[in-house]
């Protein structure tokens, strides 16, 4: 049942508070005392994204979206993206020169685009949310005025995503053509029998996969993911390997779990994706090995995570569905949390290099120990949250027979783990040659890089309570 | 002795840690004073636990643990439980775990750089292994096996040698990639077991797997604990590891954590895989003859003091896995009294590497040579460590080794025949540098060294206590173990072979 789209507005809520919050940023671009309208209106989405939760499954506007536990859960998660990435912007000095009303302004818009891309189920739905978000992630990537590497990096991600962008538009129209729809539950029906053409529907799913590749920055899609990340502001790689990657992995989730998958693909299909995820994990995470620069460094290390993520997707069971979203969370904390590190130290001495965190541990103790805590939750050991997420992912996969590719994704842990500790050395064993000024850490960072420790910790050991609440909520239409 | 005796002992050092954290960094005193009471403690309530085990095992079943804990559910989607127990293996190995640690804390007592830091990874470390040996569910094993892990790489890292970098990374990546293939083997049991991680439970449901699968899922966990032990050809760790690592971390190395390693192969793969066990017996019989032969071979080549310590921990470690290979009553009871003589053998032997070490600041043996008469004290109690090393009856080292061959002859006759030629290269080389460092004309150079301070008395003498008493009399010992390993050998053996003796 589909609701019309006027009583569809009532579980609108979540979007429509995060408008206003865009509304208003621009406004306080125009007034000067009101730049802090926005926070208000954020804080009203957030609410009413945590009691839209328990609200029942159903399609809104006609079936252009579907509101359902997965819904409820990717709203939260991009809108804790957007709020940590504000805690990490507001007191970046990369930034100053950044118009800051309308980098909120644009950063608001992804995120909105975001949460619309979890939750279509209308190819043009769909096509249009992922617009949204590829275009505005662009002008975010070269907000820095005046620095060559930030517009660089612009640059770079408007072509490789127009190519993108067009390959997979060509893969929804044949597969339009097809089905003659454009409703996933439609498609998925005109598919159940069999009927459509083995052989073309093969080739839109290749270019679809394209398109979402080149969004979850997966081998062979990857070139632009780590000039991009390097050139764009902290605070925007940080966002743009959570966040757009997470909207990647959930129209992945819809597309091919719900609309595709259900009319019984060719049977080579999670192989091809099996391998896509094993050259991308481990292509990461052995070019993350040779990395000086940190955010490069993070943009491998987000590759491999992309990797072990599309491990999940073979399977498309729901419990493999369920353990992408927990490994989303997982990665939500220790990257965010990474990153914060990243941004207070090249506040401090203005460097984004490995050699720029050496002897860390003298200067700020508390930075390098929960930066240390972050490495190992990303490279999954016990007893962070990041193995937990690994933990099920891989669970899934042997409960289903995958044992090869379970050891392909335990292999290259053990390879990242190399390029973790590199940091870590860097941080807690070497020595700082040259005394660099020590900066006190701002409250706002402290206190998240605290949260976000502590979380990564205590979640790490006990996650019952969120495995409940995912269980419980995690429902696809 | 407190209530969930198990709990306090593993997790007592950890609180030390915490209260560690608290202290001022200048007050060195306290740090000491606090590390110590934090080890302290748990090996008083691991004396209590050893006088109140009941040797006696009724032989019925395999699951017969003593002063259990739990299982607590702990998470319930996954059924995984907090779940601590002891049997007779792994109750000497708390007790050696608990020894060893206090030991080592005083031996730490020299460290100069971040004392604080380093105590508190230390006791992170204890926790860490104590967790191990306790733990009877095998997912809270496996969070206990990594978490020792992150300090073990720190300290060597942080406070080691000149190559400590690459020898602590060396360390954790080849700990890491044993312990990856341990994973997938732990959730393939979980699927099989009927989606438990409780040991007991896995013991009983994995009895009927196929012996292909058996036998995949025994390698899996082979190459994890074959890494921690360290078996050929995973070896190569350990020296670079032993070296760098300050002298008290060495202690630990040798002493437990290589023990974790066999205590795994007969916690796991030998309980939870008889069949494969069984199969494949021959193979560890003949991994532990090449340690025992290569490591002793490597041992001779030596030139710096502590590398040779290293490579005859390898060689003594083949002795352990001969003797559990042999699955005969007589081998399976010398392994866990070889591992825990061993790692107190062992231990005394690294701090002797420290004294020496302390005051000439190099280790080439080549570079002494008459200290016999300059320092008396030291070289009685290196006599002592390296007679107990080389298997001198009367000395703790022998028993172990006797019965390891013993068992050994009746199963594998010409491993074992090829492996006793060991013994006899371990005499040659000890007695060989003993010789080149004590024996001989001073070396002008050592005329002022000065024999053990108080501290260094402190770490030895209970552990040479023990090596002596233990090799008159290792019943204590013996009578602890002997119950639990004797029905293990009737798990593992079929009814068949049994009838065949």
């Amino acid at each position: 049942m589909a609701l019309e789209n006027l009583s569809s507005l009532r579980h609108f809520g979540p979007e429509l508070w995060l408008t206003a919050s865009i509304l208003a940023a621009f406004v306080g671009s125009m007034v000067r005392r009101l730049t802090w309208l926005w926070i208000p209106f954020l804080a009203l989405a957030l609410y009413s994204a945590f009691t839209g939760l328990s609200s029942e499954a159903t399609y809104l506007f006609k079936g252009m979206l579907a509101l359902d536990g997965m819904t409820g859960i990717f709203r939260l998660f991009f809108l804790l993206v957007a709020l940590l990435t504000f805690i990490l912007a507001a007191k970046s000095r990369e930034l100053a020169a950044v118009a800051r009303p309308e980098f909120r302004g644009l950063l608001l818009s992804v995120v909105l685009g975001m949460m619309l891309m979890a939750s279509a189920t209308n190819l043009l739905m769909a096509y249009l949310a992922m617009e949204m978000v590829s275009i505005l992630s662009y002008a975010l990537a070269a907000s820095l005025k005046g620095n060559r590497r930030s517009h660089e990096a612009g640059l770079k991600y408007v072509i490789f995503g127009g190519v993108a962008s067009g390959v997979m538009l060509f893969g929804l129209s044949i597969l339009y053509g097809l089905t003659g729809s454009l409703d996933f539950a439609a498609i998925g029906h005109a598919l159940a029998g069999g009927g459509a053409n083995p052989l073309p529907l093969f080739f839109a799913m290749v270019l679809i996969l394209a398109g979402l590749g080149f969004k979850i920055a997966a081998v062979p899609f990857h070139m632009w993911c780590p000039d991009v990340y390097e050139g764009a502001p902290i605070s925007v790689t940080a966002f743009l390997s959570v966040g757009p990657k997470a909207a990647g992995f959930a129209l992945l989730l819809r597309l091919f779990g719900g609309a595709i998958f259900d009319g019984g693909v060719s049977p080579i299909w999670p192989g091809l994706i099996a391998l896509l995820s094993v050259a991308t994990m481990t292509l990461g995470n052995l070019s993350a090995l040779w990395q000086n620069n940190l955010k490069r460094l993070m943009a491998y290390s987000s590759i491999a995570h992309a990797g072990y993520l599309l491990m999940g997707v073979v399977l498309l069971n729901t419990q493999a569905m369920t353990a992408i979203v927990f490994y989303l969370f997982a990665y939500l904390l220790m990257n965010f949390g990474a990153f914060l590190v990243i941004a207070a130290i090249a506040n401090e001495n203005g460097s984004e290099e490995i050699d720029g965190v050496r002897g860390l541990w003298k200067r700020h103790p508390f930075l390098a120990v929960s930066m240390a805590i972050f490495l190992f939750s990303l490279t999954g050991l016990p007893p962070t949250f990041g193995f937990v997420g690994k933990l099920y992912l891989f669970a899934a996969l042997i409960e289903s027979g995958w044992f090869w590719l379970a050891v392909v994704g335990l292999l290259n842990s053990v390879i990242s783990l190399a390029y973790y500790v590199r940091i870590a050395k860097a941080m807690l064993i070497d020595e700082g040659e040259e005394e660099v000024a020590k900066e006190k850490l701002p409250l706002l960072t402290g206190i998240s890089l605290g949260v976000l420790a502590a979380l990564t910790l205590i979640l790490g050991v006990y996650w019952e309570p969120l495995r409940v609440f995912a269980e419980k909520t995690f429902v696809i239409l | 002795m407190p209530g969930h005796v198990l709990s306090w002992i593993t997790f007592f050092p950890l609180i030390g840690a915490a209260v560690l954290l608290l202290i001022p960094s200048g007050k060195d005193r306290w740090i000491k004073g606090v590390a110590t009471a934090a080890t302290l403690l748990p090996l008083w309530w691991a004396v209590k636990l050893f006088q109140r085990f009941d040797r006696v095992f009724d032989g019925k079943h395999l699951e017969q643990f003593q002063f259990t804990e739990g299982p607590y559910l702990w998470i319930k989607s996954f059924n995984i439980s907090y779940f601590m127990g002891v049997d007779g293996i792994s109750i000497s190995m708390v007790l050696l775990t608990t020894l060893v640690g206090a030991v080592a804390v005083v031996a730490s007592f020299g460290i100069q750089k971040q004392l604080k830091a380093y105590f508190a990874l230390f006791l992170l470390l204890e926790t860490g292994m104590l967790g191990v040996f306790c733990s009877l569910d095998f997912f809270l094993f496996y969070v206990f096996w990594e978490v020792m892990l992150l300090p073990m790489y720190f300290l060597i890292g942080i406070w080691g040698g000149p190559r400590k970098i690459y020898a602590a990374i060396k360390f954790f990546l080849y700990t890491l990639f044993g312990s990856v293939f341990m994973l997938l083997a732990m959730l393939f049991l979980y699927y099989q077991a009927g989606k438990t991680f409780n040991m007991v439970e896995i013991m009983q449901a994995s009895k009927g797997l196929a012996i292909g699968v058996q036998t995949l899922l025994w390698f899996a966990l082979y190459i994890g604990f074959a890494i921690k032990v360290p078996a050929f050809p995973f070896h190569t760790w350990l020296p670079d590891a032993h070296v760098e690592a300050p002298t008290a971390i060495s202690v630990i190395l040798a002493g437990v954590l290589l023990k974790m390693g066999t205590y795994g192969l007969l916690r796991i793969n030998f309980t939870m895989l008889p069949e494969a066990t069984y199969k494949f017996a021959w193979f560890l019989a003949l991994i532990g003859t090449i340690n025992i032969i290569y490591g002793a071979l490597c041992a001779m080549a030596q030139k710096d003091l502590k590398k040779l310590v290293a490579y005859s921990s390898i060689s003594h470690m083949g002795f352990v896995m001969l003797g559990m290979a042999s699955l005969t009553p007589q081998g399976i009871n010398g392994a866990v009294l070889q591992m825990f003589n061993h790692g107190t053998i062992t231990s005394m032997l690294f701090l002797l590497v420290g004294v020496v070490y302390d005051r000439a600041h190099h280790r080439e043996i080549e570079g002494f040579g008459g200290l016999a008469n300059r320092v008396p004290a030291f070289t009685g109690f290196t006599a002592l460590a390296f007679f107990a090393s080389l298997g001198l009856p009367g000395l703790s080292g022998f028993i172990g080794e006797i019965l390891c061959f013993m068992g050994g002859f009746k199963t594998f006759p010409i491993y074992t025949a090829i492996s006793v030629s060991g013994v006899v290269l371990g005499a040659a080389y000890l007695l060989w540098t003993f010789q080149r460092v004590f024996l001989g004309e001073l070396n002008t150079k050592y005329e002022t060294l000065t024999d053990m301070n108080v501290r260094e008395w402190v770490t030895l003498v209970p552990l040479a206590v023990i090596v002596i008493v233990l090799g008159v009399w290792p019943m204590p010992l013996l009578d602890l173990i002997q119950d639990t390993l004797n029905f293990l050998v009737t798990h593992v053996t079929p009814a068949t072979a049994i009838a065949g003796f």
